[in-house]
Order: C-alpha cells, then sequence, then structure tokens
C-alpha cells in the first residue's frame, strides 16, 4: 500500500503554514507588545497614553485630515477622468489606459522626487505649504488607484440601461446621475479605500517632501527609532483597528483590487 | 464640438499633472544642472555618475535581485497555496482565504513593523541574514499572487483533470500537465505584480533590512533629505531609466494582449 497519497488538499499546507508564522504570528505578538511594558507585565499604560497625549491625539486626527482631502482631492479629479476615459470614442484608448497604469509602477520615491524638484522651483520652501503639499504629494501618489477602480465600474456598465433611460425620456444629466453615478459606486468604493487608507499611513511623502513627519504612520518610525516596540505596537495596532473598522465597512462594495496595477 | 474639447482638456490635464514631473526631470537629467529651473549645457554625467559609482549600482542590483527571489518565492508559495485552498474543504479554504486577505489591506507600516517585532526583537535574527527582509517581502507579496491565481481555477474546466486521471494519469502528472498550464496566465501576472510589489515597497524594507543595504526605495528617500548634488541628480537618470523600462514593458505587454484577444483566445 502507498504510505503516502498525493492529494491536492495538501499543496495548501506550505502556505498556510507561512501565512501562520509570518501574519497570523507578529499580529499576534503586536498585540502582546501593546498590551505590556518593558518588564513584560501587562498594562494598558500604552493605550491610555495614547488617548491622552495631545501630541499623538493631535497626529491622529492631522492625518485624518489630510487622508479624507486628499481622498476627496482624488475623487474630483478622477471621476471625470475616468467617466471621460471609459464613454468617450478615443482612437487609443488602450494607449490611453496604459498612461494611467505606467505610474502605478514606477517606484513610488522617485516620483515624488520628480514632484518635489518642480514644487521647489514653484514655491521655494515647500515647509511653507505643508498641508497644501502633502494633499498634492499624495494625490500625485495615489491618483491613478483612484481613477483605475472608477474606469471599471464605468466601462462594465450596461450600455442598454443608459439608452433604456433615454428612451424613458431622461435628461443627460439625470441619466448621468440616476444611472451611471449609482453602478459605479462600487468602483468609488474600492478607489476610495486605495487612497484613504495609505494617505493615513504612508509618511514618507510628507517626510520627502519638507522632513516632516506628522502623520499616523511616522509615529511607529520615530517609536521603531527609538527602539520603544511597546509603544509603537499599540500605534500598528491602533492603525489596524482603523484599518478593520474601514475594510468592514466597505467590504462587498467594492470592485477586485486593483492595487499594483492588475488590471492590465 | 465644444464637448469634444473639453473632454480632451481635462484628460490632458490630468495626464500633464501625472507625467510633467517625470518628463520635467527626465530632461534635466541630461544637464549638468543641479536645479530645475537653470538653463544648462547638454551632459550625460548623471548617466556616467549612476552607472559607475559602486553605491549606486549595487543598490539597483540588490533591489531587482530582491525583487525577482522573493516575487519567486512568492509565486511558487501563492500559487500552491490556491491549488490547496481551491480543492480544500470549506473551513480551511476560508481560513487561508481570510489570512491571506490580512497584509492586503494592512498598512505596509504595520505588516513590516509586526515581521520586524517577531523575527528581530522577540525571535532574535539578525537583519544582517536578509531573513527579515526576505520574509517581509514574501509576506507582502504572495497575497497577491494567490489572488490573480484563485480566478482562474475558478474559470478552469475541471471535466478535463478527471479525464486525465481516467486515462491514467496519476494526480501528480494531472496537476503538472493538465491543472498548471490552464491557471499559468494567473500565476504570470501573479509573479509581474509580485515584482512590482517589491520594487515600490519602502516601508517593509525600512523595518526589515540590514543597515548596510538599501534598496531603491529607500536609499532615494534617504538621499533627497541629503545634500549630495551629484547623488542627487544621479537619480533623476535612474528615474528617467526606470520610466523608460516601465513604458518599455507595459507597451509590450499591451501588445501582445491586444494580438492573443485578436486571435480569439482572450486572457
Amino acid at each position: 500500500m502507498n504510505s503516502f497519497k498525493f492529494s491536492r488538499k495538501v499543496l495548501g499546507i506550505p502556505y498556510a503554514v507561512f501565512l501562520l508564522v509570518f501574519v497570523a504570528a507578529p499580529l499576534a505578538v503586536l498585540l502582546y507588545f501593546a498590551f505590556t511594558n518593558g518588564q513584560g507585565q501587562f498594562t494598558a499604560e500604552n493605550l491610555t497614553g495614547f488617548f491622552t497625549d495631545p501630541n499623538t491625539l493631535g497626529t491622529l486626527f492631522y492625518s485624518f485630515g489630510i487622508a479624507v482631502v486628499t481622498t476627496a482631492v482624488c475623487l474630483l479629479l478622477a471621476y471625470p477622468a475616468a467617466y471621460i476615459l471609459a464613454s468617450g470614442r478615443w482612437k487609443a484608448k488602450s494607449v490611453l489606459i496604459m498612461l494611467f497604469i505606467i505610474p502605478m509602477w514606477i517606484n513610488f520615491s522617485l516620483r515624488i522626487t520628480a514632484l518635489k524638484e518642480i514644487l521647489t522651483w514653484l514655491e521655494g520652501n515647500l515647509a511653507y505649504h505643508p498641508f497644501l503639499n502633502t494633499v498634492i504629494g499624495m494625490t500625485y501618489d495615489f491618483l491613478p488607484f483612484m481613477i483605475l477602480p472608477i474606469y471599471t465600474a464605468i466601462s462594465r456598465l450596461d450600455g442598454a440601461l443608459l439608452e433604456a433611460a433615454r428612451d424613458l425620456g431622461a435628461g443627460e444629466a439625470q441619466a448621468f446621475l440616476k444611472v451611471t453615478l449609482p453602478l459605479s459606486v462600487p468602483g468609488i468604493i474600492s478607489g476610495v479605500s486605495m487612497v484613504f487608507l495609505p494617505a493615513m499611513t504612508n509618511y514618507v511623502v510628507l517626510d520627502m517632501l519638507y522632513n516632516s513627519t506628522y502623520i499616523m504612520g511616522s509615529l511607529i518610525g520615530s517609536y521603531f527609532a527609538a527602539y520603544n516596540w511597546h509603544g509603537g505596537s499599540m500605534i500598528a495596532l491602533i492603525l489596524l483597528a482603523i484599518i478593520c473598522l474601514f475594510t468592514l465597512f466597505t467590504s462587498g462594495m467594492e470592485e477586485e483590487n486593483v492595487r499594483g496595477g492588475t488590471l492590465l | 464640438m465644444i464637448r469634444k474639447i473639453w473632454k480632451s482638456t481635462v484628460m490632458t490635464a490630468i495626464l500633464l499633472f501625472l507625467y510633467l514631473p517625470i518628463l520635467v526631470l527626465a530632461v534635466y537629467s541630461f544637464t549638468d544642472a543641479s536645479n530645475i529651473g537653470a538653463i544648462r549645457g547638454f551632459s550625460l554625467q548623471n548617466y556616467v555618475t549612476l552607472f559607475t559609482t559602486p553605491e549606486l549600482v549595487r543598490m539597483i542590483l540588490g533591489t531587482i535581485v530582491l525583487a525577482l527571489s522573493s516575487a519567486a518565492i512568492a509565486t511558487v508559495l501563492g500559487t500552491l497555496g490556491a491549488i490547496g485552498s481551491f480543492y480544500s474543504k470549506k473551513g480551511m479554504a476560508s481560513a487561508i482565504t481570510t489570512m491571506n486577505q490580512i497584509p492586503v489591506v494592512n498598512a505596509d507600516v504595520v505588516t513590516g513593523f509586526s515581521i520586524c517585532i517577531l523575527l528581530v526583537v522577540v525571535l532574535g535574527v539578525s537583519k544582517d541574514t536578509f531573513i527579515p527582509l526576505a520574509a517581509g517581502h514574501v509576506t507582502l507579496c504572495a497575497p497577491f499572487v494567490f489572488l490573480s491565481v484563485i480566478p482562474k481555477l475558478k474559470q478552469m474546466d475541471s471535466s478535463i483533470y478527471e479525464a486525465a486521471l481516467d486515462l491514467g494519469a496519476s494526480p501528480f502528472t494531472a496537476l503538472v500537465k493538465v491543472v498548471i498550464p490552464q491557471i499559468m496566465p494567473g500565476i504570470v501576472s501573479g509573479f509581474a505584480l509580485a515584482v512590482t510589489l517589491s520594487l515600490d515597497d519602502y516601508f517593509v524594507a525600512t523595518y526589515t533590512k540590514p543597515a548596510t543595504f538599501d534598496t531603491i526605495s529607500t536609499y532615494v528617500v534617504n538621499a533627497t533629505k541629503g545634500a549630495q548634488t551629484t547623488i542627487k541628480t544621479a537619480l533623476w537618470a535612474l528615474s528617467t531609466v526606470l520610466f523608460l523600462a516601465v513604458a518599455l514593458t507595459v507597451a509590450v505587454m499591451n501588445v501582445r494582449a491586444e494580438k492573443r484577444s485578436r486571435e480569439g483566445n482572450g486572457v
């Protein structure tokens, strides 16, 4: 008799173990570190410390503000672009789509370097308008991630629905508001989640533009630099909680994930 | 008519916003200017510096080797995981899918920091072994390979696998000769995605890399804060080279995809 019977199920085991070790275990350790102090004793100090320290609390609200404004700006720019791209008759549509994908594939730090040079030339010292420059930088970085899901949602839309709406007497604006817009909501939600969360955590954009680190993600960086694993873990955990809330809220309503330009 | 002009204007404006910085930098990379705006003569000095400074060459090669090797590991793990979970019982499959989703939605800062805590702080693995860095990048990439293989498994015609078994193939042969070829497009796009994710990563690398090793991202972020002009302008050349490489790759892939869909067996 064969002592080992090959089965396809077995193939999943290495990956399951890998996920347990490198995804589940690190989060468990994070949880443990967040609620203990340097002596290994249980403490909620890290948590209460976060919510009573005006500095960390201010950072939370500031990065929330940045994320909201960046997401709004991206949406305002991306929706018309995606709509025009999807509905217009373009001679070289595939080339246009490519042009929106290419930026996703270029190293973001080099793209931000390019933007920094241009902004410095236009404005001089970037630190004079920190909020504005952060929003410009993040919009520049994340815009393609908002355009593509919305584009996919609109281009999948059944043209017959629009025709039906027009036949039934809807004006162009009405047809847009009652048909196109509601049906593109999954694309919008997908785009928002691709922009909002990175905007709260991607501290490198600010750091590169004008050496500021006043955003949620950078708190982890500063605790990391100071070898304060417990404080850092708590920040990471709070970020994780925000992400979970956000994901719960949006799950099931999104287009498929388009991070990194899977659309190609 | 006015509509058409209006549409073209919006499109052009968005594309200019996305491309102008890269293009201006590309133009200036061919001059000896050290700041945008100054008008200077033509020079290839930046490209010479880029490809002859050992530090820069090492950083570029290191990033590429890291991306290719962690993408390869991630592709093997993610593909096997996808096949395994696809044929597993529902509970197992949903456990794997749920865990798989965590790095996808999680912020890279948190992923990088948590792996650093586990491997470096708790288990005492030295960052100089490159193990934390490789583990971090595989964790970052593998879930996306998994996600691009699963749909192909769902589209697959399961009767072909059964036919192979009926005709006497062992389950392993049937897997290699029947299943793998059918999900190949998913594996390839998963690998490509894994490479780009690794190339673009900053956060996981900062928390897990050895102090003496730099990826393009970590190097550039530090260099923009420094005041070394020759390095700064050499990075303009790097940005241009990378832009051309990406544009070329995407163009080639696009032409090939179009050819395939014209032949009637689209991806």
